[in-house]
């Protein structure tokens, strides 16, 4: 992202010496306020009884059950979310077809809706004064305050992601390289493995990680469709909510510290992958 | 947009025959089966839920409906979820022009270090920056036992205390939408406003600003829209009074809780339409910009 031009270095556009400390001063000290000191505060407040109280929060079960539950349900939302992204973008940007825009706009919708809405909306579909709670009840089904709920909030959160990453993407690098694979006789899906994929892989990952660290880290939607069972329905960020709540402090922001280095190690991959495949993944930062 | 080439008269058309009405021939096989899961995914899971939500609170009727959505509690979490969206955004557009600004025109250690650091609010969790934010601004906390002995000022559960969250959530937008605009900026204009006589100020303002206001608005919105959505780092560090720190989404759970689930939907239809109405004004402001700016 961050690629210096020379125009700073054209003596007619150079910032006088105090400007331009006073200006890199003021945003150090903006981003250090607002960004650095709350990051910073995680780990402090999560290391305040040492790291035996530190450890204890993490291994006791309860603990334990919401970072399995955690990890269960990125892993049917990511995967569920990376298909959908491949064959919207296929659809999307290989071919030309009438009323494509407003389906790109509907594939974004999600990230226009505020998160406790894309809990409630499935709420006042399968809870149980839903529109087909009864029905559910009846067939002994539970989607909302189990996983179900769970996972169907966190793909709703993380539907555009892969997808957004991968349109424009595949729309810059055009048609012909399949066009020249079908014609020398690839069929459509070796075509897809050998030469699609391949070019889009860069940038599938970083829809991916993107869409994983929500996944992970959501709160409102899941909040909403959990039902906050300790043990059973509470995923890490709910957890961190509920021991804040009991002010078991310590323990809350020890969970709180793992779900913080998920961010820290997405932002280092994230931007490995844009200083190592700029270039390829151009077409994505509009 | 690469179009479907001379294939069509070339090469057979391999698509159906329906679907080759909607659609500009082309070679490449797979639009029937990707369309048709790209559709009925995005209607399982994003159009039909909307379309319950909308539902059920079509069901209150007109009059119903605003009467579950005019009550003094639903309009003080709007005013409250609303205007301190508007600072916050208001607050970033100052400050994140600024970010951008010396990201992209100078050099200092360890500036890829702050550019990547600025999507922080992008990938940490919600309830994370919540707690993080309420430790730090709560009275005893470091920032808020300063500007309590400093300036007697109360910031954690308090209205006050939303803004800052909202602010650290709108964060990136501001900055992330700026910063490729200044970037690919020609100096040329610059340059030209310099050799003509120009200050550093006169040449910002006339010749580099008006390029980077449209930017500066839709990142503005963005953080605006995000910030009344917003519930998990927002609810920590509100304190959650009603009237007075309450917002639209904590009332939507409220509701929700007490099983009012017409009512929950009828406040979540008016987020919606409010976001809606937003988005379009931005729009219409951003056509009236580039009409305006066209060079």
């Amino acid at each position: 992202m961050l690629v210096k031009k020379a125009v700073g270095f054209t003596p007619a556009l150079a910032d006088s010496r105090w400007v331009k400390g006073l200006l890199i001063a003021t945003a150090l000290a903006f981003l250090l306020l607002f960004l650095v000191l709350p990051l910073v505060a995680v780990f402090v407040e999560a290391l305040r009884r040492g790291t035996d109280a530190y450890w204890a929060a993490l291994v006791e079960p309860d603990a334990v059950a919401a970072i399995k539950l955690t990890l269960i349900v990125a892993a049917i939302a990511v995967p569920m979310n990376l298909l959908f992204g491949v064959a919207a973008s296929w659809c999307i940007a290989k071919f030309d077809f009438r009323g494509k825009d407003v389906l790109i706009t509907l594939i974004d919708l999600p990230f226009s809706v505020s998160p406790v809405i894309s809990g409630l909306i499935y709420v006042l579909l399968f809870g149980l004064h839903g529109l087909m709670g009864p029905f559910l009840k009846s067939q002994g089904i539970q989607i909302i305050f189990a996983v179900p709920g769970l996972v169907l909030a966190t793909v709703f959160v993380t539907f555009p992601f892969v997808a957004r990453e991968l349109i424009p993407l595949m729309q810059e690098q055009g048609n012909e390289e399949e066009e020249a694979a079908l014609v020398l006789g690839a069929s459509g899906w070796q075509t897809f493995w050998r030469v699609t994929l391949p070019n889009i892989k860069w940038g599938l990952l970083y829809g991916v990680l993107l869409c994983n660290a929500r996944a992970m880290g959501e709160f409102g939607a899941v909040s909403v469709v959990s039902g906050h069972i300790r043990g059973e329905t509470n995923t890490m960020p709910l957890h961190v909510e509920i021991l804040y709540n009991e002010y078991n402090l310590v323990a809350a922001f020890a969970v709180a510290s793992v779900l913080a280095m998920l961010a820290l190690v997405t932002l280092v991959v994230k931007s490995v992958l844009e200083w190592r495949f700029g270039a390829e993944l151009a077409a994505t930062r509009h | 947009m690469v179009a479907a080439t001379s294939s069509d008269t070339v090469l057979p058309n391999t698509g159906g025959t329906v679907l080759s009405v909607l659609r500009k021939p082309s070679v490449l096989p797979g639009f029937g089966l990707t369309l048709g899961f790209t559709l009925t995914y995005l209607s399982l899971i994003v159009l039909l839920p909307l379309a319950a939500l909308v539902l059920k609170a079509a069901g209150l009727g007109w009059s119903g409906f605003w009467d579950a959505v005019l009550t003094p509690r639903v309009l003080a979490a709007f005013k409250v979820s609303f205007g301190l969206s508007l600072a916050a955004a208001a607050v970033n557009a100052v400050f994140g022009f600024i970010v951008a600004w010396v990201l992209v025109r100078y050099r200092f250690p360890g500036d890829r270090i702050v550019d990547a650091l600025v999507d922080l609010p992008f990938a940490l969790p919600t309830a994370v920056a919540g707690i993080a934010l309420s430790a730090l601004y709560a009275p005893n906390g470091w920032i808020g036992s300063l500007l309590m002995e400093w300036f007697g000022m109360k910031v954690a559960f308090t209205p006050l205390g939303i803004a800052i969250a909202l602010t650290f959530i709108g964060l990136p937008f501001v900055v992330r939408t700026v910063q490729p605009i200044l970037q690919d900026l020609p100096p040329e204009e610059e340059e030209a406003a310099a050799a003509l006589g120009a200050t550093r100020w006169q040449a910002f303002r006339r010749v580099v600003f008006p390029a980077l206001l449209p930017a500066l608005l839709t990142g503005f919105a963005l953080a605006f829209a995000r910030g009344v959505g917003e519930y998990g780092s927002v609810i920590f560090i509100a304190g959650n009074i009603p009237g007075l720190s309450e917002i639209l989404p904590l009332l939507i759970v409220i509701k929700l809780e007490q099983y009012d689930y017409a009512g929950s939907a009828a406040v979540g239809v008016l987020m919606l339409m409010a976001s809606f109405v937003l988005l379009l004004a931005l729009n219409l402001l951003q056509a009236w910009m580039r009409s305006r700016h066209a060079r």
